[in-house]
């Protein structure tokens, strides 16, 4: 018996839609693999993990808000990686943009201005911009490889963040805890009922998903993007700016990223600690790659690796699982993903006995 | 004598920080050299660092932790191999998956080990060679995974450049194509060399969690995965130029200690800022050098070999 590998004339369009749902299902028998070599039972580990943490109302609000950060990343890096732009710097993007929307956030603390949120959200997507700035210099004046760059920078992000909290903006009255000062009020975002913990951040960055699909599939400048992403050379010959575009998908990855982590300080936690890094950049990664760098499948993806991080920690506490299993199943659902994807360019054929 | 007292210690912290960026480099080296780009080195270091240390805490023994972090990184770096030569997944996607996935894999296996403490990886001392005084330290008093580190230079070489199957590995990663057409088996060779990639990824994590620091920490490979990946562009894909760049780094890890023993008044999170700000500007440095660098690539570097086409 042989196997063999074929191209097709045609991507098909069901495999487009159908990888990621075989992926999903490839993932969930290799999580009742796991949760059976632990020693659980696989369907109640698979019901803790995937059931358990949205089964009220609450919950289901505590995923949005668990998936808005991640969407918000990941709809940055979309744009960039759909012209072959790798950005893996968003999580250092995402620090940035949180330190400056709270540096902002205390220097008016206590002070009562309608305009301090909205200013910190812009706060958070300049910095965010300023910390994919070099990445983008280096790539288009030097060359230098936009991975290594942009992922440098994130280990300086978290070292400035970490030389804020325990330096300038250290909680005066903090029995020297490294952390910043609650935020009061006028610095934070409200939630948009009494009854969820879902808040107005979620729906800037639904907002801003929309915008974004409409420019991708609307615009001469989603088409000018797809190309680059396609050929380079097509490109070129179309007259698109490649320098341009590094610097502006860049950019624009950068923004996303630093309004995400505004969205983060100012919506959810409410003060500047070291734990503002969750890594909620590099899921966002999985998220894009999963949601095959479409805004709907972005939407879609990151509500589901929302989940995985809500059971994780569901299995920690129901079975004395390290939360961590999160990331392993994230990693489950990309390497499906892109074990599943060349059905949609090939064709697997098994051929038996002596035929040819 | 007591002049020169600074020379040994020196050299330690400077070989200290050179073996696990020189073991994951060269590595990566040999697996670039058969054109494929496995951005994975991160994740395999720290699945080989928490492999190890398990190993070790288990089976008491330092060395079956060494050989259990070389088969955990091989394995993980196969599974990169299977997606990215056996199903033709997009090299660059994959190779981060590989490192996000073991950074959550390693973290999820050593919630056990967080603190618990492991016996450094013995010395193996070479008799009367290591009672030299000055040299005998530097050179002859170290652990294993040093000796392999300093020994796969020359061995690297002198395979690529002096061996026939080198010249093969060499010739797969310029041109596939070619190469398959005089009847080379293209991917048996790609995934043999992305194995041994990930097998000496796995020493590097080994080495931080057994002789570096003996403990287990998630995360604790910190960016070596990534500075080495770097190194391997620094080199120009030359496995003696990947050892000076490792030495490189080694002096600015020595700039970063002595500043703060000094007590300058810089704050010490600038000073660890200075390796990752150090790769940042030889990348560039190097890259504006009008593309030479992209000529010393292996030219089917990152390219999916489709041999169904």
């Amino acid at each position: 018996m042989r196997i063999r590998i074929e191209k097709r004339p045609e991507a098909t369009p069901l495999w487009q839609w159908g990888a990621p749902v075989m992926a999903l299902i490839l993932s969930l028998v290799l999580g009742i693999i796991l949760f059976s070599s632990l020693g659980f039972h696989p369907l109640e580990a698979l019901y803790a993990f995937f059931i358990g943490p949205i089964s009220n109302a609450w919950g289901m609000g505590e995923l949005v808000n668990k998936a808005t950060p991640i969407m918000l990343c990941a709809t940055g890096l979309m744009i960039g990686f759909r012209a072959n732009v790798w950005n893996i710097g968003a999580e250092g993007q995402f620090l940035i943009g949180a330190l400056a929307a709270g540096a902002l956030g205390l220097a008016f603390w206590e002070e009562d201005h309608v305009w301090l949120v909205p200013a910190m959200a812009l706060a958070g997507i300049l910095g965010g911009m300023l910390w994919a700035l070099p990445p983008a210099v280096f790539k288009t004046r030097f060359g230098a490889n936009e991975i290594l760059t942009s992922l440098m920078l994130v280990y300086v992000a978290s070292l400035t963040l970490d030389w804020a909290v325990r330096g300038p903006l250290k909680d005066p009255d903090g029995f020297n805890f490294p952390e910043s000062r609650i935020f009061h009020d006028a610095a934070t975002i409200p939630n948009i009922t009494d009854t969820s913990p879902v808040g107005w951040e979620t729906v800037v960055a639904l907002i801003a998903l929309g915008i974004v699909w409409f420019i991708l599939s609307r615009t001469a400048a989603g088409f000018r993007l797809r190309l680059a992403g396609a050929s380079a050379k097509a490109a070129a010959f179309a007259g698109v700016d490649q320098k341009a575009m590094v610097i502006a998908t860049l950019l624009i990855g950068g923004g996303f990223a630093g309004l995400a982590g505004a969205f983060e300080v100012s919506g959810t936690i409410g003060q500047l600690t070291p734990f503002v890094a969750q890594k909620y950049g590099f899921t966002a990664i999985i998220v894009a790659f999963l949601g095959r760098l479409h805004p709907v499948g972005v939407l879609l993806s990151s509500l589901l690796i929302a989940l995985t991080y809500l059971g994780g920690e569901a299995v920690q506490i129901d079975l004395g699982l390290p939360k961590a299993i999160a990331e392993v199943f994230q990693g489950f659902l990309l390497f499906s993903l892109l074990g599943c994807t060349i059905f949609a360019t090939h064709r697997i054929r098994i051929l038996t006995g002596d035929a040819r | 004598m007591s002049d020169l007292g600074w020379i040994v210690p020196t050299a330690l912290t400077v070989i200290g920080a050179m073996v696990p960026l020189m073991l994951a480099g060269l590595g990566e080296l040999v697996a670039e050299r058969s054109g494929v780009l496995n951005l994975g080195v991160e994740g395999m270091m720290l699945v080989g660092a928490v492999a190890g240390f398990g190993a070790t805490v288990f089976l008491g023994d330092g060395h079956a932790g060494v050989l259990a972090a070389a088969l955990a990184g091989a394995a993980s770096a196969c599974l990169f191999g299977v997606l990215t030569i056996g199903l033709l997944a997009n090299q660059v996607a994959s190779g981060l998956a590989l490192t996000l996935f073991g950074i959550g894999l390693s973290a999820a296996l050593g919630a056990g080990f967080v603190g618990m403490p492991v016996d450094r990886l013995p010395r193996l001392d070479l008799p009367g060679l290591s009672d030299i005084p000055v040299i005998g330290p530097i050179l002859f008093g170290h652990d294993l995974l040093v000796y392999i580190a300093f020994l796969s230079v020359p061995a690297i070489h002198f395979f690529l450049y002096r061996s026939h199957a080198g010249l093969v590995l060499r010739a797969v990663g310029e041109n596939p194509d070619a190469a398959r057409a005089m009847g080379y088996p293209v991917r048996t060779i790609r995934l043999a060399a992305v194995a041994f990639g990930g097998a000496m990824a796995g020493l590097g994590g080994a080495y931080l969690s057994l002789a570096h620091t003996p403990m287990w920490a998630e995360g604790m490979t910190a960016g070596r995965g990534w500075i080495a990946l770097a190194l391997v562009v620094f080199a120009s894909w030359l496995p003696g130029r990947l050892a000076i760049g490792a030495a490189l780094f080694g002096a600015v890890t020595i700039l970063q200690f002595h500043a703060q023993g000094i007590g300058v008044g810089i704050p010490s999170q600038f000073l660890s800022m200075l390796p990752y700000l150090a790769t940042i500007a030889v990348l560039v440095i190097l890259s504006s050098r009008t593309g030479r660098n992209s000529l010393d690539a292996p030219r089917a570097l990152g390219r999916i070999f489709d041999p169904g086409h």
